[in-house]
């Protein structure tokens, strides 16, 4: 059986950026991908690509079998994405945001609310559904978003920062969640937190610069830390490939061109 | 088609959920009052005869800056919330997402229309207007605001930035204003030949209007209107394919 995402030469330029610059690898079935990279490394812009959203300069990508440039409706009709900052309408409730998602993704009637109650349950949303989005916290902004990438049940998965900027306990929700999730799908997750791929990934990617400078199981990524390092022992492997400084940023600024 | 009336249905509950309804439909029944009323000789048409010319005649002027205030929003609010990459990577072709915004944009330019009919039983109660001018008239008005409305969607896609959708959008209108608008053929007719300014003038809202106006429902100004939307909203989707991300 083939994989569930096929990326192979996938290259963007932003005028002179490579922002993405010749990335191949599958993902399979029961795959929780984690996708590092420091801040500009192209992470959200394979993404992008991955989704649909944005035209690679070169490549193709496929989801469960559909080539996303040449029968993107189908490519997205089986895939969940959840952009960077989950973006939503921000003077619709989260039902009527949940709705509006559900029956452009074919749902209806009972089928419909059914499955809004579901992801309502899992990523808990109860008591928040008839308040305008714009007034929510950002962690209930962030699990509205997860609830609209879940809403179908898709086969395929794709999450732009799904923890960034919630607090700790949340984070263990989300990543419980997702842990739970990789079962049955083919998930990718971009993040910039280390722990977090230990925790929920059973393989990273790392990239750097648009290319792929370590592919394997989180386990081997710490193992090649010599065992002089003692501490953050990934951060120490993370900065090696990366060619990052001594004290790399611990969070994401507003950095790239997406102002 | 489910999928474009899905699109639809979010954009004008959108409309309803903020202000801009409210403040749109009340401007637009409160100037076209005035207009009419106070500068358009509502009581005396120079033949005393009943009709809403003097009404319908404002049309293009109003729509001038109300349309543009509507379709400003259209595209540049999903770029500056980021909601359009949440949009676009929905299972929907581009062509229905820009063809159920603008369709909830025209319907609700059209409610707006719509609820200026006391003007027409007023002037039913005051004299004997011919009603089917009338309704020629609407038609042509409701077909203008379609023109300026596409227009304006496809300059909405061009930005993020509402107040420039704006400003570039009532600038291309009034070109397309103008090119029909009497006063200004005048000064160019002195320098033009006759036949580069019918052309010119084949190219305004003006001129196709003003025959709807007058009760004259004629092919070419339903063409042109009907090409005029087909055109910019092609524009509109060719536009978002280029420029999605920023
Ligand atoms: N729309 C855009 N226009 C120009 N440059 C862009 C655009 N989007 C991203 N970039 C550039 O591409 C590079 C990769 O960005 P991105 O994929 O957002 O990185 P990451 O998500 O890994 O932080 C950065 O150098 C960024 O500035
Ligand atoms: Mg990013």
């Amino acid at each position: 059986m083939s994989a569930t995402i096929e990326i192979r030469g996938l290259v963007k330029h932003f005028g002179p950026i490579k922002a993405v610059d010749g990335l191949t690898f599958d993902v399979s079935e029961g795959e929780v991908l984690g996708f590092l990279g420091p801040n500009g490394a192209g992470k959200s812009t394979t993404m992008k690509m991955a989704t649909g959203f944005l035209t690679p300069t070169a490549g193709t990508v496929r989801v469960a079998g559909h080539d996303v440039g040449e029968d993107p409706v189908a490519a997205k009709s089986v895939l969940g994405y959840l952009p960077e900052g989950a973006p939503a309408y921000p003077d619709m409730t989260p039902l009527g945001f949940l709705r509006f998602i559900g029956e452009i993704r074919g749902l209806v009637g009972g089928a419909l609310e059914q499955r809004i109650a579901e992801v309502v349950r899992r990523v808990h949303l109860e008591g928040i559904m008839r308040q305008p989005i714009e007034t929510l916290s950002k962690g209930y902004k962030r699990r509205v978003g997860l609830a609209q990438a879940l809403l179908h049940d898709p086969k395929v998965l794709i999450m732009d920062e799904p923890t960034d900027g919630l607090d700790p306990n949340q984070k263990h929700e989300v990543r419980s969640l997702i842990h739970e999730m990789g079962r049955s799908k083919a998930i990718v997750l971009s993040t910039h937190i280390l722990e977090e791929v230990e925790a929920v990934c059973t393989r990273a990617i790392i990239i750097t610069k648009g290319r792929i400078v370590f592919d394997g199981k989180p386990e081997e990524l710490e193992s090649q830390a010599p065992p002089s390092v003692t501490k953050n022992r990934l951060d120490w492997v993370f900065r090696k490939l990366t060619g990052g400084e001594k004290h790399p940023e611990p969070q994401l600024s507003a950095v790239g061109g997406r102002l | 088609m489910r999928k474009v009336f899905t699109i639809l249905k979010r954009e004008l509950a959108g409309y309803f959920a903020t202000p801009v309804a409210y403040v749109f439909i009340v401007i637009f029944l409160l100037l076209s009052g005035f207009f009419t009323f106070q500068l358009g000789d509502f009581y005396n048409d120079g033949n005393g005869q009943a009709t809403l010319s003097g009404f319908f005649n404002w049309h293009p002027w109003l729509y001038l800056f109300l349309i543009p205030a509507l379709s400003m929003r259209l595209w540049a609010e999903e770029r500056k919330q980021g909601t359009i990459e949440l949009l676009m990577t929905l299972p929907i072709t581009l062509p229905q997402a820009v063809l159920g915004k603008f369709l909830a944009a025209w319907l609700f330019a059209g409610v707006a229309l719509a609820l200026t009919f006391p003007m027409w039983i007023t002037v039913n109660y005051l004299g004997d207007p011919d009603n089917g001018t009338i309704a020629a008239g609407f038609l042509g008005s409701l077909l203008m605001s379609g023109g300026f409305l596409a227009i304006g969607s496809c300059v909405s896609a061009l930005t993020k930035n509402q107040v420039i959708a704006f400003v570039l959008s009532v600038s291309i209108c009034l070109v397309f204003l103008m090119t029909g608008f009497t006063p200004v053929i005048g000064i160019f007719s002195g320098w033009l030949p006759a036949a580069v300014i019918e052309a010119i003038a084949s190219f305004s809202f003006l001129t196709h209007f003003d025959g709807l106006a007058k009760g004259l429902i004629e092919a070419r100004d339903l063409v042109f209107f009907a090409s005029l939307i087909g055109l910019a909203l092609y524009a509109n989707t060719l536009l978002l394919e280029l420029k999605k991300a920023d």
